[in-house]
Formats: structure tokens, C-alpha cells, sequence
């Protein structure tokens, strides 16, 4: 997890940005973990979330900022900024252990969606942490079904990188 | 009033705007509509043979004139018959936009009839491209299309066109502001890094100023020369900035790299501070990057930030442009230096005339024959004066050109470095020619680069563009058949073309141009001024060189520049 760096690129929302990102990571052999895209409160922009590998940060970036419809690139230290993902999580959960599961979903505040006869399925957000520990702890009951969303970031308000008390924590 | 004007109208009139005045191309279906208007237009369009040979020809013009050269093809075929010059640019920074046709909206996706995905094939080799949908957006495009092609570091721009955009009306206006959010490359140094690169100069015992093809592009030969003599630096310029200091200048080293020479491969190998302006620290360069100039400190100024790091790590990096960084550094530097000079650094100017007496560039011309090529490109360049725009394909030629053709001025060196495009040649000189039609423009071309694009000097003849051809012929793709004779124990494999055809002479004579040959040494001479001499029509001289000889010095691809191999029995 350490190699893995986030990027957020605020673009012009124009048709074909995306493709126009991902040929660049395509040509100059850069790697794409995760990628979501989404609009901003502008309506003319757009932010683009990568997760991307590797040690080329400094190049990937200015390869970035080198497409036109490209306005500004951000990369966020973990400490940063507020980074989400969303998992929808489907395990085998035959009628004695579904009291046992509810409670472990429960302290990760992860909700059910869908039960059916043998599994259930859960929808939880959080951080890429939370998400891994609550994979880690539904395992052994059987995992049916994992989909999980790009990771989204925003940095954090300044306030609270200055050393300000946080208002809320992360 | 407002006027109401087909797309294809507002296209040429947004064209006409930009103070286009030739366009480069070949008509077909999807861009019918725009060949219509452009007959009552002022602007000349030169039928091209190919549009491989439109878009090099807009090349040529962009390299010797420094505006932007503008190509036009139609949709499917013609579009992909750009790619090559699309891409030749982009590695040379060159500014040209491209015009293509597309099928209708309403058929894009369906395969329909010469549709190809021009807007993704043509994404890679751009700077930026369009895929027009509104004919209302017309003006706006094409204002930034020749915005973003010349500006910043240059590069090539594709406007597609569907057909029903530009059979469809739209309501005239002028293109607005640019609206280019994203797009905002620096001009000016950070004055900190320039006073650092400065006091970095000032202190160094063995610089070198590393210029490469930004200079050209950015017009800062001057600035270059000016900064050199204050700061009392000696100058390589690569394949791409050729003419960037005059080559008779006393602090002028000539070329670095693969097959540069001696004194200024090695005088980068040994600084202690290389000050690249312009260049990109490219593999044809450096050689071998983890022992290339190893004591060097480096001071980059680039347009792109991207490039700066890319390769080497640098110490003081400077994103602007070459022109305007140069005069700062220059300002900076007077005022430094006050009433002083630069550092006399007699030891290490010693130390590089030392290198260039030792290993000059030479060559060997028996009398009886063969012709060696650099014998035909000194003779060419006594009898010009250096007067002249040299073209070059890609190759042996090519080097020999460089090496041996004493550059004086910038924009009289065109040729295809990024990229390596045989093939590059006629079409460019003829670009160039139709650009600067005052000028002399010589193409050295080899026989396999010739053969790619030979047929535009039916263009050439035509059009009335009379280009000079020298055609090299040394009966192979020599280039090639050098690498398997020094790395593949002389094993040739489809690197002979044979003497039996083609008949040069009566190929130019077929295509409307003059034909001459030269087989001996002394008829070298004579035919070069009967070239010159001839100018109602384009020229092609056949020399018929030595199909053995071999380009030194030559480090290996992927070697040191410690190890500059100086001839064949360095590496017996
Ligand atoms: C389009 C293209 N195809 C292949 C090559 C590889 N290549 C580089 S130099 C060369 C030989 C060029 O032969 P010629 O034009 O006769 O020039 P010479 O080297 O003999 O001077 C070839 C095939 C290339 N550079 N460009």
C-alpha cells in the first residue's frame, strides 16, 4: 500500500478528458490502481481521483498538467487529506451465523442491503483501512461478491493542517 | 447584420485569419465542403501526391518560416496518412495543425464509409485535438488550435470536421477569448533560479552550453550566442539546433551525441556544468545515461516542466522559454560581472582545442572514386556560400549533412530528429522552399529515403516549387547495413537495393524535374552547378557514392560516451 499515491486532477468538463488521461498513463507506461470520476461544485469542471503506483510521481504529475483541459493536479499525503471508498460486500450467511455477522457489521457500522436466503450483503464506506479490516473480518464466513468504488479524496481545509484543533477527525 | 455562413466558410475565413497563406493537402469525401470556399480564397493550396507528403511539406514550412504550416486531409485514409507527419512533429516540436474531414455526426460509430477514429488515433501524436460537433464553434477552435500549435512548446494540433458540421450553417462571429484554463505555459524564469544558475556559471571551471531545438523554435539564436560570448561558454548544438550559433563562431563545438563529434561529446563527458537550453537530455545524447557527463552540474531550461528531470536529475531547473530565460540570464550575468568578464578558463579551452586537433571530423576522397558524401556536401557548401536551406532524410546522409555542412544562420537545417521519418525530405524541402521561396533549399536525401516521398516532386513540378534534390545512392539502406556490419558480423539482411533500377535521371525527368548524375569525383562539381543553375523546375542530382562507407565517430546505441568508437579498427 505504501507505493500508492493519490492524485486528485480537477479537469475541464469536456467530452473525451478521461480518454485523453488514461492514453497519457497508457503511453508514458504509467500505472492506474483506482480512478473515479465525478462532477464538482462547478458545473464546468469535473475532479478525477487516481490512485496510482510507482516512484514517477514528479513525471506523472507534470505529464498531467501538460494536457490541455487539465486546470490543477493535487497530490494528497495520506495525512492530507480525506480519502473514501465505498464497498458492496456479499458473504455466505446461513441462518446460525447471521446474528454473529450482524454484530461484527454493526461495529464497523456497515449496513445490510440485501438478504437473501444464504448470504447478505453489505454496504459499507470508510476509509481504504476500515474497508480492508472489515474484508479481513468477514473472510472466513465466505465472501460471494466484492465490488468496490474508485478511492475519492478531497484535501483537507487548511485549518487543519496549520496544527488548528480539528474539528472532526477523519 | 449578422451573416450566415456555411462551416466550411467559416473554417477557411477563420484560416484566413490566422494569417494562413498556404495550405498542404489532399481533398476527398468528408472534406468536399471546404475545398469549395477555399477556390474563392487568397490562400494557396498546394495539391500534395500523398498526404503523408502534405504533412511534412507543412512541416518543412513551419521549420524554415517558423509559422505555423497547416496540412488537410480527408476523413478515414487521409487522416491516417497524417499520423507519421503528426507524430514526426510532435517530437520536434514543430507547429502545424492538421484539418481532417469526418464522416456526419450521425455516422461516426457505424463504420460508415472512410470513418476512422481520427480524434483516438491522433491523441498520442498531438499537442491537442478536436472532434468538431457545433458549426458555431468553428472560430473558437481553429483560434486556439494555432494558439496552442505555436505557443508554449510547440506541436502539432488536429481539427476534425464532420461533414454535416461543415455542409451546415452557422452565424459568423470572431473566435472569442481564449478560454483555456488549463493552459498556461511560463515565458519568464524565476529570477531566484536565474541568479542561481548564474552564480553556478560564473564559478564553473569546464561548462558546457548543451543547445538543443528549443532555440530554434523559440527564435533565441541571438540570445544564444550573446549569453555563450558573456559567459564565455563552449557550445554543442544537437541535430535539432543546428545553426544555433554560427559553426564559425570560435566558441561553436558542433554536434554531441551518437554520431557527433569527438571534442564535443567529450567536452559534455568531462564538465563540471552543463547548461542545457532547449534540449531534452535524449538517448541520441546521452548515450548511456548512468555514466554520461558524471561530474556535471545541471542547469535545465526548459518550456516544459516535464522535461526538466525527466532524465537526468538537475540542479537549478528554469521552466520558461528559451528566448526570454536567456535574456535574463544575460541581465543577470552583466550585472554580475559588472566591469568584469566571465572566467578566461584558458585550461579548459586548451584542453577542448586539444580534442579537436587530435579527432577531427574527417574523411578520405581518392580521386579516382568512389564519391564519399561528405566530399559532395563541402563542394555543395563552397558553392553556396552555406547560402542555402539544407533538407535531410534520415540516415547516413543525414549525419554526414549535419557533420560536415558548416551551419550559420538557424532555420537552414530541416530534419526529421525525433522521430527518424525517412522519407522526410522531399516533402520538406518542398514545404520550406514554398515558405521561403527566396532561399536556395538543397535536400540531401539517401536512395531508400527517396523512395518513400519521391513522388511529391510531381508536386514540386506542378506547383512550380523548385527544390534541389541530391540523391545519395549507395545502393542500400546504408544506416542499417552499418549497424549489421559492426553488430551483426556483417550478415546483411535486406539492406541491398541493387544497382539495376531505379534510373534517377529518367525518374526526375518523368516527374517534370531536371535530372543530372554524378559517378566520378569530378563530376561532382560540375553537376552541382548545373543544379544551381537550373531554377524553372525542381532538380534531381543522382551521386552515385560508396556504398561501404561507414559514419564516425559512432557511439553504440546504448554505450558510454566514454567510448566514442572513431573508426572501423576501434572495434576490430
Ligand atoms: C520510415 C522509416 N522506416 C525505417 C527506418 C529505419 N532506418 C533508419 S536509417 C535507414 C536507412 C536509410 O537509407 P537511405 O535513405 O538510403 O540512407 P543512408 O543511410 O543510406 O544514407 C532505415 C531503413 C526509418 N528511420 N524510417
Amino acid at each position: 500500500m505504501s507505493q500508492h499515491h493519490v492524485i486528485s486532477v480537477l479537469v475541464e468538463n469536456k467530452p473525451g478528458v478521461l480518454a485523453r488521461i488514461a492514453s497519457m498513463f497508457a503511453r508514458r507506461g504509467f500505472n492506474i490502481h483506482s480512478l473515479a470520476v465525478g462532477p464538482t461544485a462547478e458545473p464546468e469542471m469535473s475532479r478525477i481521483t487516481l490512485v496510482v503506483d510507482g516512484p514517477e510521481m514528479e513525471q506523472i504529475i507534470k505529464q498531467l498538467y501538460k494536457l490541455v483541459h487539465v486546470v490543477k493536479v493535487t497530490e494528497m499525503m495520506p495525512a492530507d487529506g480525506v480519502e473514501r471508498e465505498v464497498m458492496l460486500l456479499r458473504i455466505t450467511a446461513d441462518s446460525e451465523r447471521r446474528g454473529e455477522i450482524l454484530d461484527a457489521a454493526g461495529i464497523f457500522e456497515a449496513k445490510a442491503v440485501d438478504v437473501g436466503v444464504k448470504t447478505i450483503t453489505f454496504e459499507l464506506s470508510g476509509t481504504p483501512a476500515k474497508l480492508a479490516d472489515f474484508l479481513e473480518l468477514m473472510r472466513p464466513y465466505g465472501i460471494v461478491d466484492l465490488v468496490k468504488s474508485g478511492r475519492i479524496a478531497l484535501t483537507k481545509d487548511a485549518k487543519t493542517r496549520n496544527g488548528r484543533p480539528k474539528l472532526r477527525s477523519a | 447584420m449578422s451573416e450566415t455562413l456555411t462551416g466550411a466558410q467559416a473554417l477557411i475565413r477563420a484560416l484566413e485569419l490566422e494569417g494562413v497563406d498556404v495550405i498542404f493537402g489532399v481533398p476527398g469525401g468528408a472534406i468536399l465542403p471546404a475545398y469549395d470556399p477555399l477556390l474563392d480564397s487568397p490562400m494557396r493550396h498546394v495539391l500534395a501526391r500523398h498526404e503523408q507528403g502534405a504533412g511534412h511539406m507543412a512541416s518543412g514550412y513551419a521549420h524554415a518560416s517558423g509559422r505555423v504550416g497547416v496540412m488537410m486531409a480527408t476523413s478515414g485514409p487521409g487522416a491516417t496518412n497524417l499520423i507519421t507527419p503528426l507524430q514526426d512533429a510532435h517530437m520536434d516540436s514543430i507547429p502545424v495543425v492538421a484539418i481532417t474531414g469526418q464522416v456526419a455526426t450521425r455516422s461516426i460509430g457505424n463504420d460508415a464509409f472512410q470513418e476512422a477514429h481520427t480524434w483516438g488515433i491522433s491523441m498520442p501524436c498531438t499537442k491537442h485535438n478536436y472532434l468538431v460537433t457545433d458549426p458555431n464553434d468553428i472560430p473558437d477552435v481553429v483560434r486556439e488550435a494555432f494558439h496552442l500549435a505555436a505557443t508554449g512548446r510547440p506541436g502539432p494540433v488536429l481539427v476534425d470536421l464532420p461533414k454535416d458540421i461543415l455542409a451546415g450553417t452557422m452565424t459568423w462571429h470572431r473566435a472569442g477569448e481564449l478560454s483555456l484554463p488549463g493552459y498556461r505555459p511560463s515565458v519568464k524564469g524565476h529570477p531566484k533560479q536565474v541568479k542561481a544558475a548564474v552564480d553556478l556559471i560564473l564559478h564553473s571551471a569546464r561548462p558546457v552550453l548543451y543547445a538543443g531545438g528549443g532555440i530554434i523554435r523559440a527564435d533565441a539564436a541571438d540570445e544564444l550566442r550573446r549569453f555563450a560570448e558573456m559567459a564565455n561558454t563552449p557550445t554543442v548544438t544537437t541535430l535539432m539546433a543546428r545553426g544555433a550559433i554560427p559553426d564559425s563562431h570560435p566558441l561553436a563545438m558542433g554536434m554531441p551525441g551518437m554520431h557527433g563529434n569527438y571534442a564535443a561529446i567529450t567536452a559534455m563527458q568531462k564538465s563540471d556544468l552543463l547548461i542545457a537550453v532547449g534540449a531534452r537530455f535524449d538517448d541520441r545524447v546521452t548515450g548511456d545515461t548512468t555514466t554520461f557527463a558524471p561530474e556535471a552540474r545541471i542547469i535545465h531550461v526548459d518550456v516544459d516542466p516535464a522535461e526538466i528531470g525527466k532524465v537526468r536529475a538537475v540542479d537549478v531547473p528554469i521552466v520558461g522559454d528559451a528566448k526570454a530565460v536567456l535574456a535574463q540570464l544575460i541581465a543577470t550575468m552583466q550585472k554580475a560581472l559588472g566591469d568584469g568578464a566571465a572566467p578566461e578558463r584558458a585550461e579548459w579551452f586548451a584542453t577542448l582545442r586539444g580534442w579537436q586537433e587530435e579527432h577531427p571530423l574527417h574523411y578520405h576522397q581518392e580521386p579516382e572514386g568512389p564519391i564519399q558524401q561528405q566530399y559532395v556536401i563541402e563542394e555543395l557548401h563552397r558553392l553556396t556560400g552555406g547560402n542555402a536551406i539544407v533538407v535531410a532524410g534520415v540516415g547516413q546522409h543525414q549525419m554526414w549533412a549535419s557533420q560536415f555542412w558548416g551551419f550559420e544562420r538557424p532555420r537552414t537545417w530541416v530534419n526529421s530528429g525525433g522521430l527518424g521519418t525517412m522519407g522526410y525530405a522531399v516533402p520538406a524541402a518542398i514545404g520550406a522552399k514554398a515558405a521561403m521561396p527566396e532561399e536556395t533549399v538543397f535536400a540531401i536525401d539517401g536512395d531508400g529515403c527517396f523512395q518513400m516521398t519521391m513522388q511529391e516532386l510531381i508536386t514540386a513540378a506542378t506547383e512550380g516549387i523548385p527544390v534541389k534534390i541530391a540523391v545519395m545512392n549507395n545502393e542500400s539502406l546504408g544506416m542499417v547495413k552499418q549497424w549489421q556490419n559492426l553488430f551483426y558480423d556483417g550478415r546483411l539482411s535486406a539492406v541491398e537495393f541493387g544497382s539495376a533500377a531505379p534510373d534517377y535521371v529518367k525518374l526526375a525527368e518523368a516527374m517534370g524535374c531536371a535530372g543530372l548524375r554524378a559517378e566520378h569525383p569530378d563530376d561532382v562539381t560540375p553537376a552541382l552547378e548545373k543544379a544551381l543553375a537550373i531554377n524553372d523546375r525542381p532538380v534531381v542530382v543522382e551521386f552515385r557514392c560508396d556504398p561501404g562507407a561507414m559514419v564516425f565517430p559512432m557511439v553504440p546505441a546504448g554505450g558510454s560516451n566514454d567510448a566514442i568508437v572513431l573508426s572501423i579498427e576501434d572495434l576490430a
